[in-house]
């Protein structure tokens, strides 16, 4: 990293004379790290699904999603040069904008939409039967509970 | 501001030409910074599509999962394409840096059969899906899985037409500082496909097949 930093400097003196203006440039070091750090958190994912290490789902995932997010971070770095100079930082400001609404636009989502989910369960709907007496629901149609369940599940024929 | 004025004469005289060179060069920040601001608004694209998928991934419909669907080693592969397409593209940055343009173009056309290699496995899965009937109509799951694996698809097409009309401009009109920058927009276009297809393999995929 020594070496991409020298090259900013020698870049930030004769700044302007031929290219964009403050960008920055990989070198083929930081390319080639990056691209051995991109290979091991790929294929540790893939290996932990296809070998099934884990027994739990759940702490499958988590360990993908983690791996997932620092290759994210690892590929802005090397590969898209990202740091807080780009821009005068005016890059990272919307790449930071950007995160904040990505992070609600998903959690708000699976939040919102679980709950709904849950709401709508054939179980809960199951729950108001319950209590209506027994000669309710002997006059119900045999079917009105069965179709109730088909209307809230998601298999719309 | 009064920190500005205490600094000693030599400092003071260092500020206003660091102003100057900022200002002399803004409009060629700003074609980088807008389209860093494009590629953030595609971001917000790509995550609602995310979200889609996050609440409709598992609504099967009676019709089969990403379990009995996808296969991983065939992903893998795509994977790997795509992340050698970035690599080559960041060696034809190194090349064009050095102003050969001869092995720019070179590697640029390496990206670009990458690319195309990653498409034509990609098709082919769409295909298959759809021949076995698991098309986008079949299930919620399969409609948001193709809205969010074909955009990208999508993405990925125009960034290889985009490859191939910067190619010929580059072997028309050479290292021009406009060609520069366009390079470095297709540079960041392409590493930042790259990074929404690690979302994709890992949250489509890798978490599809889950028990």
């Amino acid at each position: 990293m020594s070496e991409h930093h020298d090259h900013h400097t020698a870049h930030g003196d004769d700044h302007g004379h031929h290219d964009g203006g403050h960008v920055e440039h990989g070198t083929f070091k930081s390319y080639t790290i990056g691209f051995i750090l991109s290979v091991i958190l790929t294929a540790i994912p893939f290996w932990v699904v296809m070998d099934k290490v884990f027994a739990k789902s759940s702490t499958t995932a988590a360990v993908i999603l983690t791996l997932a997010a620092v290759q994210i971070v690892v590929h802005m770095i090397y590969f898209l040069h990202m740091n807080t100079r780009v821009q005068a930082g005016w890059s990272m400001l919307a790449m930071i904008f950007t995160v904040v609404l990505v992070g609600i636009l998903l959690t708000g989502s699976i939040w919102v939409m679980y709950h709904l989910n849950t709401n709508m369960m054939p179980g809960m709907m199951a729950d108001p039967t319950q209590e209506l007496s027994t000669s309710d629901m002997s006059s119900m149609a045999p079917g009105a509970i069965g179709k109730m369940h088909h209307m809230n599940m998601n298999d719309v024929p | 501001m009064s920190e500005i004025t205490a600094p000693s004469t030599g400092a003071m005289s260092a500020d206003p030409s660091s102003r100057f060179h900022v200002r002399e060069h803004h409009p060629e920040n700003g074609t980088l910074l807008g389209f860093w601001i494009y590629l953030m608004s595609d971001c917000l694209l790509f995550a609602s599509l995310f979200a889609t998928y996050a609440v409709l991934g598992r609504s099967y419909a009676g019709g089969p999962s990403g379990a009995q669907l996808f296969e991983l080693p065939t992903v893998a592969l795509n994977t790997a394409f795509l992340l050698l397409s970035s690599i080559t593209y960041g060696f034809a940055m190194l090349e064009s840096q050095r102003q050969r343009v001869k092995s720019t173009l070179v590697w640029l056309a390496i990206t670009g059969l990458f690319g195309a290699a990653f498409l034509t496995v990609e098709l082919r899965e769409f295909a298959h899906l759809i021949h076995e009937g698991a098309g986008p109509q079949r299930s919620a799951f399969l409609t948001s899985f193709f809205s969010l694996v074909g955009t990208h698809g999508l993405h990925v097409t125009f960034g290889i037409v985009w490859l191939i009309t910067l190619m010929f401009q580059l072997g028309r009109h050479g290292l021009t500082a406009a060609n520069q920058r366009r390079l470095m927009c297709l540079s960041m276009f392409w590493h930042f496909l790259d990074v929404v297809w690690i979302g994709v393999f890992t949250f489509v995929y890798l978490m599809g097949v889950l028990p």
